[in-house]
């Protein structure tokens, strides 16, 4: 089989999956409204397949912010923090961050992607271990992968396997780097941090925790889980994303130990790309400071999660173990995973669907993402819409 | 690696393997795990593990790249238990 024929047969195995004509994936929006409303084909849907959570995508702070940062600095830093030089707004949004966790130093990505590959990267290599939850996130993978690092997983969010593994490594654990997650993207479930914490100290480990999803979300502030554990001080090293709470794109990594400042010399997912543009680091800012003063977003969007998951529960959907903004109804095949989805968007609600193997041990999801700006009867019509389809597909 | 543990390691995979698979094909050391067996990564993975158990050792994702054929996971798993 040469290089294209592997495609053709990547792409055979996708349209088995997918009918003809069905655009699940990458599916276009051809206008956006607001932080819950957009046109897809003649559709204005419902928006339940973002991960907007604190529904800040309109917000004036951070648009005037952006608007201004593109009429003083232009549209783009057009090089790498490295060779162009880190422009003050760089340099602010690292102080903020770390201020914000009350942390040493940070690092600001270009991508949430790169903050996992350039932290990972960074810290382990050839001769070092990395200990990753099973339903890791993508990012956390490669970099793994990208670092040379030996990569052992374990069962998620099973402290007895994991602490198993780390007896079996013997004094290699001593050079290895947990990595776990807030909470999990695929099932919306948050990591045993006390636990995981407590294994870390034991067997004298190195913790990395990416608040991708539960910044924003989790804490009185929105620092995450860890704050919302009081674990800040047991963490080594957080990651996170732009993309979500804080609706633009770009990462960031933030610690305690001073050697996180040598990233910017050994990381390549740091070094050899270009940086945020002004207006993607001002619209952060902004929401940043937004994110820290929004206990009531945080109130509408945890009353939105636990309404639409017990909604979900009561009508008898499988659903992951505990309500957040991430919740995804399990079903037994793609086939009615691919149904609930289509017909979803025929009722203007578009949501997620994930299908095998990106989802969890062959599982097929139809996943929602809840924000702030959902109203109660957008959660209602949602509820209502998923109860006649249980009927009318998984009762049938 | 002795004879006795890599026998005893084919063994287990070999029974292990024909339980998770509907495939006709004969298993041996020499046959293709994806090829010839047709096992999904998620079965692979869950055998992975109870492998894992089964030997008390770790085996690192990245090294299982590199394997194809039942003797290939064999190999691993016995230069592993060695080395632990």
């Amino acid at each position: 089989m040469n290089l294209l024929e592997k495609l053709d047969a990547a792409a055979a195995a996708r349209k088995a999956l997918l009918p003809e004509g069905v655009g699940a994936f990458g599916i276009p929006i051809e206008e956006v409204y607001s932080a819950t409303e957009a046109r897809i084909g003649e559709r204005r849907v419902l928006l339940l397949g973002t991960n907007n959570y604190l529904g800040l995508t309109f917000a004036p702070e951070c648009i005037q912010a952006a608007h201004k940062a593109l009429d003083d600095e232009g549209t783009g830093t057009t090089g790498s923090r490295m060779a162009n030089g880190s422009y003050y707004g760089h340099r602010a949004l690292e102080r903020e961050f770390a201020d914000f966790y009350g942390c040493g130093s940070g690092i600001v990505f270009t991508t949430g992607y790169q903050a996992n590959l350039g932290t990972i990267s960074g810290l382990v290599g050839r001769g070092d271990t990395v200990l990753i939850d099973g339903d890791s996130h993508a990012s956390i993978f490669d970099g793994c992968i990208l670092s040379g690092a030996e990569i052992i997983r374990f069962k998620h969010n099973d402290m007895a396997d994991m602490e198993k593994r780390l007896r079996r490594l013997g004094d290699r654990a001593e050079t290895t780097l947990i990595i776990v997650e807030g909470i999990y993207s695929m099932l919306g479930d948050q990591a045993p941090l006390a636990d995981i914490v407590e294994l870390k100290n034991k067997y004298r480990c190195t913790l990395l925790l990416d608040e991708a999803h539960s910044l924003g979300v989790l804490g009185e502030t929105g620092q995450g889980l860890v704050e919302k554990t009081g674990l800040q001080k047991e963490v080594d090293f957080i990651t996170g994303t732009f993309s979500k709470s804080l609706c633009s794109i770009g990462g960031f990594c933030v610690s305690n130990h001073p050697q996180l400042d040598q990233l910017r010399y050994v990381s390549h997912p740091y070094i050899f790309t270009a940086s945020p543009s002004p207006a993607t680091i001002a619209s952060t800012r902004a929401a940043l400071q937004l994110l820290r003063e929004g206990g009531h977003l945080r109130k509408q969007l945890w009353k939105n999660c636990t309404q639409l998951y017990n909604r979900l529960a009561e009508i008898g959907y499988q659903l992951g173990p505990e309500p957040g903004p991430v919740i995804a109804a399990i079903l037994d095949s793609p086939k009615q995973a691919l149904q609930i989805w289509q017909r979803l968007l025929e009722k203007n609600i578009y949501v997620n669907l994930i299908l095998p193997p990106a989802a969890p041990d062959g599982k097929s999801l139809v996943r929602c993402s809840v924000n702030a700006a959902h109203t109660t009867e957008q959660m209602t019509y949602v509820g209502d819409s998923f109860a006649k389809l249980y009927h009318e597909i998984l009762q049938s | 690696m002795t004879d006795n543990n890599y026998n005893e390691i084919i063994e287990l995979l070999c029974d292990r393997l024909s339980s998770l698979t509907d495939s006709e094909v004969s298993i041996t050391a020499e046959t293709n795990l994806i090829s010839e067996l047709s096992i999904d990564s998620v079965k692979l993975l869950n055998l992975i593990m109870e492998i894992e158990d089964a030997f008390d050792i770790s085996i690192p994702i990245n090294a299982l790249a590199d394997v194809q054929t039942v003797h290939e996971l064999a190999s691993l798993i016995s230069k592993i238990k060695s080395a632990s």
